[in-house]
This record gives C-alpha cells, sequence and structure tokens, in this order.
C-alpha cells in the first residue's frame, strides 16, 4: 500500500470503532476519516525501507526463557476488599457490571 | 436415522485447566472450585492493573511441552505468546495472553481404539498454553438484571488441543475425549472434570457427501458441553440438522451453538456477523521461549509409562487379555494397585486382575496386600472337599421335594431353585456349575 492509495471507508471506521468498544456517531465517524488517513500516511512511510536481509523480531531485550517457579506469592496478592477497592459498582464480593445477556 | 450418503466431519477443540499451585503469569492461587469466596485469589497481574508485568509459570509451560510429547507432537525449539485482543468483560486486560503461530507442540495423532472399534489416529494440530477468564455469573439485583464477575479463575494456565477434522462420528469423537482424558490424568497435569469446567470441549462439526473430496464449506461450533454423554448428543443432534438442511439442497449456516441439556437439543448462539478479528501479535511483555534439544529429550524421559503401553506390557508380562489390561489401565491408580498387588504375589496375577476387575474387593479401603490375603482366605474355602458338597446337595434333595418333583416332571427351571438351596448352605463358596451337574446326575 502506497501512501496515495489509503483511503478509509465509514464502514472501516464502524469495524475499527466496534474492536476497539467505542460508540462513535456519524460526525465523529466524519471527523475521524481524515485523522486516520493522515496517521495512517505517516506510518506508512516506514514500508519504504528495504527490509530484504532484516530478521523479523518482536523482543529488543536479547531476553529469553524468563520463567517464575510454580509458588503462590502472597505478598502480591490482593485481599478481596483491596481488589474490589476502586471498583464503581460491587455486589456480595464480585464486580458488578450492566447484564451482558438481555 | 442414519442417512447413509452422508458422512461427519467433526474437529475438535478441548480447554484444560492445568492443576499447577499458582496461575499461569501471577503467584496468585490456583483454585478456583475451592475458593470460599468470589475475588480473593487477584493480583494486579490477573486483575489486568495497569503497568503490572506478566512472568510465565515454568512448570505450565513444561506440562505443556510434556503433553505435546504424549500426543506424538513435535515441539517447535522456537516459541512465543501473542496477545488476542477482544472486549469482553471477563477478560480484564482487553486481551488474552494466547500462542498464534508459534505454539509448543504441532503435529500429532492419538490413537484411538475400542474392543468393538477399529484403531484409528486422530491428527493433532497444535497443543498451546494460554490463560483462562473470570467467571460470569448472570444474576437479578435489586430487579435489575446484572452480570457479577469472580476473577479468581482469572490468569489460570489453560491448555488447547485443536484436532485436525478427522472424527467421523460422535462415538469417535467420545472416545478421543475419554483417551485424552485418560492420558491428562496419567500425565498427573489436570484434573480434567468436565462437570466441573476444568475440561471443555467445543467440537466442530459439519457434514459432507460420502464421496465428496473437498471439505464442507462450512462448519458449526458447539459450546456448552460439560460431560462425556453431553458431547455425543450434542454431535449426534447437530449431524441430523446438517443433513436434514443439506437433503433440501441448502448448506447450514456457520455459526456458533451451545448445547441445551433440558431441550436436548442445539441453540443459535446469535451468528457472528463479522469475521473475528483478534489482531494477534507478540506479547512484548514476555520474552520468548527457546528449548535445547537436550531439554525437548529430557522432558521425553520424564513423561510416565502412558495407558498403551502399559496395555501392551500388562498382556505380556502377566498374561493378561487386552480386555483385562484395558480396564486395569483405564485410571493410573487401579494399574499402579494390581501391580503392587502382583509383585507382593506373582503367582496369581490373573486372580488378583479377575478381583479387581468384578469388583469383589473395594481396593479404595483395603491394601494390595490384604486383597491377596483375601484372595489366598477365600480360594481355600472355595476348594471345599468333594464329599461335602454331594452331603449338602443330598441334604437340599432331601429338604425340597415339591422342587425336585417339579425337575423330575419336567419342569428344567426348578433346578435353579435348588442350586440356589446349595449355594445359600455353603454361603457361596461352592462350584455353581459342579453343583449343577451332581444334582442333575442324582435327580436323574
Amino acid at each position: 500500500m502506497t501512501s496515495k492509495s489509503i483511503k478509509i471507508t465509514v464502514d472501516q471506521v464502524r469495524h475499527l470503532a466496534k474492536l476497539a468498544n467505542l460508540k462513535l456517531n456519524e460526525k465523529e465517524i466524519k471527523n475521524i476519516i481524515p485523522a486516520l488517513t493522515s496517521v495512517l500516511k505517516f506510518v506508512s512511510k516506514i514500508q519504504s525501507l528495504s527490509t530484504k536481509n532484516i530478521e523479523e523480531t518482536s523482543q529488543v531485550t536479547g531476553q529469553e526463557n524468563v520463567y517464575r517457579e510454580d509458588i503462590i506469592d502472597d505478598k502480591r496478592m490482593l485481599s478481596q476488599e483491596e481488589a474490589l477497592k476502586n471498583t464503581k459498582k460491587k455486589y456480595k464480593g464480585y464486580f458488578l457490571i450492566d447484564a451482558i445477556f438481555d | 436415522m442414519i442417512n447413509n450418503n452422508y458422512i461427519p466431519v467433526i474437529g475438535l477443540e478441548i480447554h484444560v485447566e492445568l492443576k499447577t499451585v499458582s496461575k499461569m503469569f501471577c503467584g496468585c492461587k490456583n483454585d478456583p472450585f475451592g475458593a470460599e469466596k468470589p475475588n480473593i485469589y487477584t493480583c494486579p497481574v490477573c486483575l489486568g492493573l495497569p503497568g503490572a508485568l506478566p512472568v510465565p509459570n515454568k512448570k505450565a509451560v513444561e506440562w505443556c511441552v510434556k503433553l505435546g510429547l504424549a500426543l506424538n507432537c513435535r515441539i517447535p525449539l522456537f516459541s512465543k505468546f501473542d496477545r488476542k485482543n477482544y472486549f469482553y468483560p471477563d477478560l480484564p486486560k482487553g486481551y488474552q495472553i494466547s500462542q498464534y503461530d508459534q505454539p509448543f507442540a504441532i503435529g500429532g495423532w492419538l490413537e484411538i481404539n475400542s474392543p468393538q472399534y477399529i484403531r484409528k489416529k486422530i491428527g493433532i494440530t497444535r497443543v498451546h498454553l494460554e490463560e483462562d477468564t473470570g467467571k460470569l455469573l448472570h444474576a437479578q439485583v435489586e430487579g435489575k438484571k446484572v452480570t457479577l464477575i469472580d476473577f479468581n479463575r482469572s490468569g489460570i494456565p489453560l491448555v488447547e488441543i485443536v484436532t485436525e477434522p478427522d472424527v467421523r462420528s460422535s462415538e469417535e469423537a467420545r472416545l478421543f475425549l475419554k483417551k485424552l482424558y485418560q492420558l491428562i490424568r496419567f500425565l498427573d497435569i489436570a484434573d480434567a472434570d468436565m462437570e466441573k469446567g476444568s475440561m471443555r470441549l467445543e467440537p466442530n462439526v459439519s457434514v459432507m457427501l460420502k464421496n465428496s473430496s473437498k471439505l464442507p464449506p462450512y462448519k458449526v461450533e458447539i459450546k456448552n458441553i460439560n460431560s462425556f454423554s453431553f458431547a455425543k448428543k450434542a454431535i449426534d443432534f447437530e449431524v441430523k440438522r446438517h443433513t436434514d438442511i443439506l437433503e433440501q439442497g441448502k448448506i447450514p449456516v456457520q455459526e456458533t451453538r451451545g448445547w441445551d441439556e433440558k431441550k436436548s437439543q442445539t441453540v443459535s448462539q446469535r451468528s457472528k456477523e463479522e469475521a473475528q478479528d483478534y489482531r494477534y501479535f507478540p506479547e512484548p511483555d514476555i520474552p520468548p521461549i527457546r528449548w535445547t534439544e537436550s531439554q525437548i529429550s529430557g522432558f521425553k524421559s520424564q513423561i510416565p509409562e502412558l495407558p498403551d503401553m502399559k496395555i501392551k506390557r500388562f498382556m505380556e508380562e502377566y498374561g493378561l487379555s487386552g480386555y483385562d489390561a484395558n480396564i486395569l489401565t483405564d485410571k493410573k491408580e487401579t494399574a499402579d494397585y494390581f501391580e503392587k498387588a502382583v509383585k507382593a504375589s506373582p503367582k496369581i496375577s490373573k486372580a488378583i486382575a479377575n478381583w479387581i476387575i468384578n469388583k469383589k474387593a473395594d481396593i479404595t479401603k483395603i491394601s494390595p496386600v490384604e486383597l491377596i490375603e483375601l484372595i489366598q482366605e477365600k480360594s481355600q474355602v472355595a476348594a471345599l472337599p468333594a464329599g461335602d458338597l454331594e452331603n449338602i446337595i443330598d441334604k437340599v434333595i432331601r429338604d425340597n421335594p415339591k422342587p425336585v418333583a417339579d425337575f423330575r416332571a419336567g419342569k428344567d427351571t426348578a433346578i435353579m431353585f435348588l442350586i440356589g438351596a446349595v449355594m445359600r448352605l455353603t454361603k457361596g463358596q461352592a462350584d455353581a456349575s459342579a453343583a449343577r451337574k451332581i444334582l442333575e446326575g442324582k435327580l436323574k
């Protein structure tokens, strides 16, 4: 995809909004198209680089095989009260949210 | 009703919670079923609080690799974790740490067999490791429908096993599941209790014309199966439903359906309108995993004797039939018990097998040595002197003139009453067929 060919459709924005769990109205969708397009154009510059002899990587620390032993770490565990402390709604020790099924 | 023109094409996805002491990426206690209250085994990592860093549980990773090896998989020397992104309230981070393109184990098989069944290898596509989600409860609070969340289960190590679409019937699916369950129990890495939900099955079912060379262009995923028998029923229901639709010249809708045990049918769980878009990418917080060949062979050497090998050895070493060896190796505890008893008294291995299989003694209550004593005691009494048996039979004939007359008059079934009387008088220690012979001889 060259930077000139970038064109974002309303349907693509709707799809992205759904994946990002965002509620956007028609006006917001319209406004976001030029904003997203300019971001994508900027980022797509990276595609002009030649990566022919570059090995793919997802880690830059050089670390490998970092584990923890299978033991319980009491010190980091939270009490029920602590776990629920910052939630808006709770009920009998549970986090409470609006019903996800009707 | 089976329509012979069509055959089912079934692939299985199985999730198993590992029974490590702690969770997958944090040191919280892994005991969601034993927890007395909700949200008591959590920390910033498994609650998805900002800035918390996951560190993989070494034992869970090793167990996943061992399961892969036991399923005859190849273990790639390089592996990594990935993020699977989606929004659902049971997943506090907004993504699940899973494995995408470089799982711990790939390309294996598991052989299913049963006394009535032909042996068949079911291909294993992959075995990977991920984390379980929190548990959602749907309730009514102050007249309002709400959802309650318990994160005790969040972040528990979860192994996913995916098969090739090699399964051709609900019976094959059941046999596969049983075999996998047995393997997991032998490896001692999980309870795999379907009713509790620590082992979960999602079959992908489709149906195709028998002579078709191409796989069907759709599949239906079934969820909410929590027993071996539900699995069989749900698959049978779907196969029939698809066959009916195909018969009408239509193609079943690709969707996810849930098994409803009360209605004994599957119910559509709303078809997914768009393809899943999980935007997997490598988990930046967890460095990749690299094995050496010697580590892999080390894991191989730690795998205990598995059911199929045990069956073969029991047949060769103890002269058992395939049927008996199968039953004795069904559970590791039973197999171990049998071997302990045989070690103590090798000469009576067949009698020990017989006692265990026919449940003549409760092996959960007596030790192998006690079992042997019991067998020896009984076999001594059972060798009732021939003269004693004759005397008892004479007494039975004297005491029961009516059945004796009936038998002599041609009523063959009357002899059963007399054999019963002999067994009662000998307290069950007489050989029933010997008693019958003597009785018949005397009553001629």
